[in-house]
């Protein structure tokens, strides 16, 4: 009887341990500009402000069968902030917000990625702004894969989360509806061939 | 006294300007200062920027008057007994006033139209943005402003004293002149 079952679970665990051998990796496209970090922030409690940086890059992999072993890495260049307009731009450069003089980017590393199933994800990891660095976490949806119609495999990414501005050491003050700010990442990964 | 100048004297046209400008480029430099420094809620953070913006256009308009009214005028002879090695000097640094004041008006100009706004000058009139930007322009056009305004304001400073030395110690008409004196040097 026991015998019987020692073959599959052999075969297996074999499997298992193979299983991350078998993760794929991911350029973000950030050449062809298929991925976005925005941000929003309140002006005043009466609107938002909208923002992106334009100049990022990072990677990851992902694998379906193990989910939990997947990795992301990215890394911003804090000088692309761009709110579409030149004067609070360059203020958000300055020493009152992200002081791209001292603290040249803006990394992101993350640390567990939890399966909640329905494609529905928290990505954790170690995010350096402003030249702190602190754990956050991001809700992140699977949002697909499969090949694209240029002979690539495409796997594509959203995530979430909330940032208080003094907790990486900003010090310009916007008011209290403005301490917040909202984070909205939107990737899409080329598999590395 | 004459609108235009004459080979002795300032016209009024060249005093009225000379001194409005003077106002205007302390002005504006103390408005700089002060405006960088405020307070997102003060209720000046928005409005100060607006005031400086518009205060520069006319400043440059003033200027770009200026170096053609100068042009189109006798320059009057100096009224002191300094060598003419001192009158060239005293004339390069005027030059060199004069080409900070555009370069100064010119980069702030570009900081604020580096998305393609323009400028709104009291709500009378709009200068469009002219030129085509490039990346992290209005960094760049900031930096050249701010060192340029340090300059100029060091420049005229040495300008101020240079007239009142002149007055108080060489004893001479040169800031009278500029005053709009006519008394003659012959004393």
């Amino acid at each position: 009887m026991k015998k019987r079952f020692l073959v599959p679970l052999l075969a297996a665990s074999i499997v298992a341990i193979s299983a991350p051998v078998s993760a794929d990796d991911y350029v973000i496209d950030t050449k062809g500009a298929h991925a976005f970090v925005q941000f929003k922030i309140s002006h005043l409690g009466y609107g938002w402000v909208i923002g992106r940086f334009n100049d990022f890059s990072g990677s990851f992999s992902y694998d379906e069968t193990n989910p939990a072993a997947s990795k992301v890495s990215v890394t911003i260049n804090p000088t692309s902030v761009d709110s579409n307009h030149a004067e609070r731009d360059k203020h958000l450069r300055s020493k009152d917000f992200l002081k791209v003089d001292e603290f040249s980017t803006i990394t992101f590393n993350s640390t567990s990625y939890e399966d909640k199933g329905d494609n529905k994800a928290v990505l954790k990891g170690d995010l350096t702004l402003h030249g702190v660095t602190k754990s956050v976490a991001l809700d992140v949806t699977h949002i697909g894969a499969g090949k694209d119609p240029w002979g690539g495999y495409r796997r594509g990414f959203e995530g979430t989360t909330k940032l208080t501005l003094k907790d990486f050491g900003i010090p310009m003050d916007l008011g209290p509806a403005s301490r917040e700010l909202e984070v909205f990442v939107s990737v899409e990964g080329i598999k590395k061939k | 006294m004459n609108l235009r100048n004459s080979d002795k004297q300032f016209g009024l046209v060249s005093i009225v300007i000379h001194w409005m400008m003077a106002l205007l480029i302390v002005g504006l430099f103390a408005l700089g200062l002060y405006m960088t420094g405020l307070d997102y809620y003060d209720p000046w953070y928005k409005t100060a920027p607006d005031i400086h913006r518009s205060l520069g256009v006319i400043m440059l308009l003033l200027l770009i008057f200026r170096l053609v009214w100068r042009q189109v005028n006798p320059k009057p002879t100096p009224v002191d007994n300094d060598p003419e090695i001192l009158h060239k000097v005293a004339e390069w640094i005027h030059g060199l006033l004069y080409l900070l004041l555009f370069v100064i008006a010119l980069s702030g100009y570009l900081i604020s139209t580096a998305d393609g706004r323009g400028i709104d000058v009291f709500n009378w009139f709009t200068v469009p943005a002219l030129f085509p930007s490039f990346e992290n322009m209005e960094d760049l056009a900031g930096e050249v402003h701010f060192v340029l305004a340090v300059t100029l304001i060091v420049l005229a400073g040495l300008h101020g004293l240079a007239a009142l030395k002149h007055h108080f110690i060489d004893r001479d008409l040169t800031l009278m002149r500029m005053l709009g004196s006519t008394r003659s040097l012959d004393r």
